[in-house]
């Protein structure tokens, strides 16, 4: 995909002086792309690191790439940077043989020095790559060079600056000129806000700041920050808001069970139109129902954004992770050429998904458009963020089946029902682009109120991973959309994966249980691939004896049934008031050739631990009045105090593509803590989180 | 007028006093090391040093810390105990996006002066005022381990 529309050497690689820059799509939340890429040209091309840098992402200039999401940039920028570097060596030694007139294989490259061995001239590969012509393609043929031995570890990117707090974040921008701006929150979106103390704004504007209003869109700015925050929440208290009948309150999972919903057979992991809705197993030898609650991406930084319009063009400084497609749905809010705007990825706080940086962006620039010719830094405050970010939606999975003789699993019916995980502002009919930016429910922009799309590609949104990487004959696998659930959501890190591998493993966990089987063992039995079952093979060898009073839990998931497999084991204990410790996890990984093994540990540490809170703390509280989670009171996560000791071996064959894994550790995380509470209790939890509340509320009606 | 002890050097500034600390660093003097997670001391990035002790600068008032030393990142960058902790966190890769980093930097930094014990069951009582979203956590107690060894 990347290479189709960007074919040529040049889109991706260019040099510029001594050194090379590497172009590319993919943004660097945190995840290492940026570090992983380099890795990639420093083995392609022999360079050394320090002649090596990654160009910003720049719509306009950098390759268009999509989303930065689905654990893909590995797969798609990594394997693009791979080809166009291995083009550009061929071509370089091609080129520095015919001006020598010898053959290409008298030729060495090392260090990024092109030598011929018999005369020992010497010609330096970037300044050979700048000689190359501009039309050069990028040969999709292209070998890898075969490595003698892995690179060096290479520091990632950035790090020296983040422990010295000089890493520059959207945040910490700073213009000449420049103002600040907060927004004033509605209570949700689409509220009307029906009216302004006029006192309030005339004290504000009198102190010397602006106050930028669009229909329901309220926002202040001035010059110092703090000025900024005390005007945004005294007017906050200065604004009547009117929210119709507000948001429908009730439980979550009965409610999306009692609404119509567009079903779709799942056949290999991919939605059919045509196919028919498969029905439950009819008296099923084993029924039940899996939930998990409307979840925040809860970014550590509140989303922020700059920008500036000058002359009719706008250039907004943005940690989204789809520059294009925020460019392309800004442009046409305000109506604008998308040429016109022009969209620069700078590092915001890690994000998990589409969180708060889109509407921040947008918000930032119609502020901007009311103040022309000064730079505008929006920052949402916690608030605003837990307030308004899209959220990850309430899911459940049902499942039913039944068993053969050896009781091993016969038929399995499964039905992942949610709304849609695809809330990205991206072009789509009916304006869909500018309907899913916030800030146009509360403009009157004439913007057609969105209205989701089933997503029927493999293993996307509700159903990835739905479909069991296990052997089973009779698969009745349906997706289940329910569109306008109360709260807006979008992608949050995995999608439908967690909750449709929970459904799954405490199934296999408690299958395993039921046939007197070791649950590694039932596991390996409803296994063909023989990579899955060398991961259970590793684990099984490298768990450690069980202590005393704790439980085990096991999962394993292959991320949508494509990418890094992951098999783990999480021991805890449940303490008397119904509080998880984490004790110990062991996990073991296989993701084909792996590019950078601290990068991808760390990846899959990052996952462990994020499952390891949603699976314990994570839930959105809302009333008819908006939404109740507003702070890391109101919605707890994980903190150090129960973060456990993480082994990871990673077994991948080294000749296997690169899978990604940056999504792959979080599912059967919660799968394996959830068995654990259950070998640890006897307690079966079917509904996430498994807080103290929730522990102690099973504990009574066991 | 506000006046602050910041990184050894006394400021006179111009900030109203009410202006909580870490506003006045990062929009005033242009510190911008220390981040804003919260504003309701509830994450702990915003942690300095005030007379040697790790505080959360997000939500109290500037003019509370009159007459107190106060240390941020990029006072300790310049102090060999900060770069101590700082070549740990850079060894142990204990960084993802890095927004959360800075504070913990200086909370292990505050740990080490106090004397702390290598123990990691206590360094993870000490450390959870701090939240971090991707997960460093396990590289954050290995850096903050090999800090408390190191001065042993």
């Amino acid at each position: 995909m990347s290479l189709d529309a960007h074919p040529l050497v040049r889109d991706w690689l260019r040099a510029d002086g001594d050194g090379l820059v590497l172009r590319t799509g993919k943004v660097d939340l945190g995840q290492r792309i940026s570090t992983a890429l380099m890795r990639i040209a420093a083995e392609e091309t022999t360079l050394p690191f320090d002649r090596i840098d990654v160009a910003p992402v720049r719509t306009g200039d950098s390759p268009d790439e999509g989303i930065t999401s689905g654990s893909n940039s590995i797969l798609q920028s990594g394997r693009a940077q791979r080809l166009a570097c291995a083009t550009a060596r061929g071509a370089a030694l091609a080129l520095v043989a015919e001006r020598l007139g010898v053959a290409a294989d008298t030729l060495d490259l090392a260090d990024g020095q092109i030598s011929h061995r018999a005369t020992n001239r010497q010609f330096d590969l970037v300044e050979t790559i700048a000689d190359l012509p501009a039309d050069l393609r990028v040969d999709p043929q292209a070998a890898p060079r075969v490595l003698d031995a892995s690179l060096p570890d290479l520091e990632p990117r950035g790090l020296r600056q983040m422990v010295e707090g000089r890493f520059a974040y959207v945040h910490d921008l700073d213009r000449p000129g420049m103002l600040h701006a907060r927004i004033v929150r509605p209570p949700m979106g689409g509220a009307r806000l029906a009216a302004v103390d006029p006192e309030a704004e005339a004290r504000w504007r009198d102190a010397g700041l602006t106050i930028v209003r669009e229909d329901s869109f309220l926002a202040v700015a001035g010059p110092r920050e703090w000025p900024v925050v005390r005007a945004a929440q005294s007017l906050a208290t200065a604004c009547q808001w009117d929210i119709g009948e507000g948001l429908e309150t009730g439980d979550i999972f009965e409610i999306m069970q009692a609404r119509d919903a567009q079903r779709f057979a799942v056949l290999d992991g991919t939605p059919s139109q045509d196919a028919p809705v498969p029905d439950p197993v009819p008296d099923p030898d084993f029924e039940a129902r899996y939930e998990r609650p409307y979840t925040m991406h809860g970014a550590l930084a509140p989303s922020a954004a700059l920008a500036e319009w000058t002359e009719g063009k706008l250039e907004i400084l943005t940690h989204s992770q789809g520059i294009y497609f925020l460019r392309d749905s800004i442009a046409d809010s305000l109506g604008l050429n998308p040429e016109s705007v022009v969209l620069q990825h700078t590092p915001g706080s890690g994000c998990y998904g589409h969180n708060g940086a889109d509407d921040a962006a947008f918000d930032a620039a119609l502020v901007a458009r009311a103040i022309p010719d000064t730079p505008i830094l929006l920052k949402y405050m916690r608030e605003d963020e837990h307030g308004l970010e899209p959220l990850g939606t309430a899911m459940t999975v049902s499942v039913a089946g039944d068993l053969d003789q050896s009781g091993d699993i016969a038929a399995l019916w499964m039905e992942a029902r949610g709304d849609t995980h695809r809330g990205r502002p991206r072009a789509g009919p009916n304006r869909a682009g500018a309907a899913r930016l916030v800030a146009n429910s509360l403009r009157d922009a004439d913007v057609p109120r969105f209205v989701p799309e089933p997503n029927m590609g493999t293993h996307a949104g509700l159903h990835r991973n739905l479909d069991p990487i296990y052997r089973i004959p009779d698969k009745r696998m349906v997706k289940a959309l329910v569109p306008d659930l109360p709260m807006r959501p979008s992608a949050l890190r995995c999608l439908g994966a967690p909750t449709n591998v929970l459904a799954m493993e405490c199934t296999m966990d408690d299958l395993a249980r039921r046939a007197g089987c070791d649950p590694i063992d039932y596991r390996r039995r409803h296994l063909d691939d023989p990579r899955a079952i060398a991961v259970l093979d590793a684990l099984a060898d490298r768990l450690p004896k069980l202590a005393e009073g704790s439980g085990r839990g096991i999962a394993y998931a292959q991320y949508k049934n494509a990418m890094t497999r992951v098999g783990l084991a999480v021991d805890l204990t449940v303490d008397d008031l119904g509080a998880v410790r984490l004790q110990a996890v062991h996990l073991v990984a296989d993701a084909g050739r792996v590019v950078d093994p601290d990068g991808l540990c760390a990846q899959l540490e990052g996952g462990v631990l994020q499952g390891a809170s949603w699976a314990l703390h994570e839930r959105v509280v809302w009333g008819r009045e908006g939404r109740e989670s507003l702070d890391w009171d109101s919605y707890p996560v994980l903190r150090f105090d129960n973060v456990p000791p993480i082994d990871i071996t990673l077994i991948g064959p080294s000749d296997a593509p690169s899978v990604g894994a940056g999504e792959a550790s979080p599912g059967p995380t919660v799968a394996a803590i959830a068995n654990g509470i259950f070998d640890a209790t006897g307690l079966r939890l079917r509904r996430m989180p498994f807080d103290a509340d929730t522990i102690m509320g099973a504990a009574l009606q066991a | 007028m506000l006046k602050l002890t910041i990184n050894g050097a006394e400021h006179e500034l111009t900030s109203d006093p009410d202006t909580p600390l870490a506003y006045v660093l990062r929009d005033e003097l242009r510190l911008k090391g220390t981040k804003i997670g919260c504003g309701l001391e509830q994450c702990g990035a915003c942690t300095v040093l005030v007379d040697g002790e790790a505080v959360q600068s997000c939500a109290t008032p500037a003019a509370v810390f009159e007459g107190r030393e106060i240390v941020t990142i990029e006072g300790l960058t310049d102090t060999a105990e900060g770069r101590c902790v700082q070549d740990a966190f850079v060894e142990a890769r204990a960084a993802q996006c890095g927004y959360c980093t800075a504070g913990l930097v200086v909370a292990v930094a505050a740990l080490a002066r106090a004397g702390a014990a290598k123990d990691r069951e206590a360094l993870k009582e000490a450390l959870t005022g701090h939240l971090c979203r991707c997960g460093s956590h396990p590289r954050v107690l290995t850096a903050a381990e090999a800090v408390l060894e190191g001065q042993t």
